[in-house]
């Protein structure tokens, strides 16, 4: 398990795809609101969380479709499906790696990028806190749909409608527990129900995932 | 042989059957609907507050409540599909997807229609509004993913895994949208039990036309399901004349 | 023809777009059926004319 872990994340890493074009993206992304909505600071301040947290979300998104790809594609999968590590084990490392280059860059460029936003500190830390708790949850969903769609030839444009619905509920935990805590309101009710569907989908999204897989390679 | 339930799964009975029933659901949907919706738009008197718009009552909350029920009913026939293994099962829960993606359209096109005069806007974020979007996404993503997926056993057997991911996730969004923004909605108003709900000029006409609803849908779905089976069966003589042919 | 009052444009317009709704997917349910049904037919004709031989 180890040794798939070493060599998913030294192959996601030489091929820079993943690492580079989210994190990229999400700042494009973030560079781009203030020419949408005006460069009116309150307004900016008041929206940051939201956007920043959509932001990452899509970021995520943009990568999901290389999770499964490449070894379907040249049959590691395969021996993965026969190797003596349970399916699941294999679908928690691709999601683990996945949140390595994705969802934790994210969060780490996200108080830097929220400066942009003008969001203050108390904003940024809790924006960084919802995203270190979310983003596991982000890379498990989306692995799952990866999993679906691993066989498709377009399997991208279906992936996305597959897993956003999907993202609802994090995304409003997620979003929402940042701007209580950006407006200093309480912030435990969102952020622990936001710790729950993390857990939850840790816990219980593998077996769906690799049930997936296991189809799709019959 | 005892007699149960599950010998209507196999596909040649599921046919006979449906066909010797289809015409006699269909004739009660035809009289219940008919009749409701008559009785609702033509015999009820305006209300208070709602003045003549409380007609729509009658198409909304159907609607509404078929939206959610078709989704459960199809999680139901996916589960039995993968414990099971009935093709007609999975058959039905697909063929029911597109009656459950109307029913939502039409429940969110007149609480659109209806939330214009009574709130002043046709869109507000309102929890339940904002569920019946998510939900008519949910029903998107299954149909898009039958429809990507070639081979009907792993299209059934990935739809499946997805309608239950979904109902968890759906039930999740049902909260956590509730949580994020509270409602202009009135609470239950058609619980059987209650003094205060709505009188009973309103209820009878809608308790109808809910009749109405449901059979509607068993018609839509008895046909649908019928033309997944033939459609079924045509692709298996295919693929035996393709065997023949060498 | 009953008296809708200032509500006229929301009831004609909720119960019209449903209705027309449920009409589009009556139809194309009952098409799909048309359709499945002939097919159905054709491909037993086949089977039954290759038996025959």
């Amino acid at each position: 398990m180890i040794a798939l872990l070493i060599r998913d994340m030294r192959l996601s890493i030489r091929a820079g795809g993943g690492f580079g074009l989210g994190l990229a993206f999400f700042l494009i992304v973030t560079v781009l609101v203030p020419f949408g909505v005006g460069p009116d600071t309150a307004i900016l301040t008041r929206i940051a969380p939201g956007i920043l947290w959509i932001g990452a979300l899509l970021a995520c998104l943009l990568s999901l479709d290389r999770v499964f790809q490449l070894d379907f594609e040249d049959g590691t999968l395969d021996l993965l499906a026969t190797a003596p590590m349970p399916m699941e084990g294999a679908v928690m490392v691709k999601a683990l790696v996945h949140w390595l280059v994705t969802g934790l860059p994210l969060t780490l460029a996200a108080p830097l990028l929220a400066t942009l936003l003008h969001l203050g500190a108390e904003g940024k830390f809790w924006l960084f806190v919802t995203l270190l708790i979310g983003t596991p949850a982000l890379s498990m969903i989306g692995t799952f749909g990866a999993a679906l769609t691993v066989g498709l030839k377009r399997g991208g444009l279906l992936l996305s409608l597959l897993v956003l619905p999907l993202y609802v509920p994090t995304l409003i935990f997620g979003a929402e527990a940042a701007r209580r805590g950006s407006e200093g309101m309480a912030v435990t009710t969102p952020l622990l129900m936001l710790a729950g569907i993390t857990a939850g989908a840790v816990a219980l999204l593998p077996f769906a995932s690799a049930a997936a897989i296991r189809i799709n390679l019959r | 042989m005892p007699m149960s339930l599950w010998q209507y799964a196999n596909p040649v009975k599921f046919m006979a059957l449906s066909a010797k029933v289809l015409p006699w659901v269909t004739g009660l949907t035809v009289l219940t609907l008919v009749t409701g919706l008559i009785w609702g738009f033509f015999f009820t008197p305006g209300a208070v507050n709602f003045g003549t718009s409380v007609k729509i009552i009658y198409i909304h909350v159907p609607s509404a409540m078929m939206a959610i029920n078709i989704w459960i009913m199809m999680l139901v026939t996916s589960l039995v599909w993968l414990i099971r293994r009935h093709h007609v099962s999975v058959l039905a829960a697909k063929s029911a997807a597109l009656i459950g993606l109307t029913m939502t359209i039409i429940a969110l096109i007149t609480g659109m229609i209806w939330g214009q005069p009574m709130w002043g806007t046709y869109w507000a974020w309102d929890p339940r509004l904002t569920s019946f979007l998510v939900l008519f996404l949910f029903y998107l993503g299954y149909m898009a993913l039958w429809a990507a997926v070639e081979n009907p056993d792993t299209a059934a057997d990935l739809t499946s895994v997805l309608c239950m991911v979904g109902s968890v996730f759906a039930l999740l969004s049902r909260y956590a949208v509730n949580f994020w923004n509270q409602g202009l909605h009135q609470g239950a108003s058609l619980s059987l039990d209650k003094e205060e709900n709505v009188s009973d000029v309103y209820f009878q006409p809608l308790l109808l036309c809910l009749a109405g609803f449901v059979l509607l849908f068993v018609t839509l779905l008895l046909i649908r399901t019928r033309s997944e089976v033939r459609r079924r069966r045509v692709q298996a003589l295919e693929m035996r004349e393709r065997m023949a042919d060498g | 023809m009953v008296e809708l009052g200032k509500y006229a444009g929301a009831v004609m317009s909720a119960y019209g777009l449903s209705l027309l709704a449920l009409a589009l997917l009556t139809l194309v349910s009952w098409l799909q059926s048309r359709k499945t049904k002939a097919a159905l037919d054709a491909a037993q004709a086949r089977r039954d004319a290759r038996k025959a031989e």
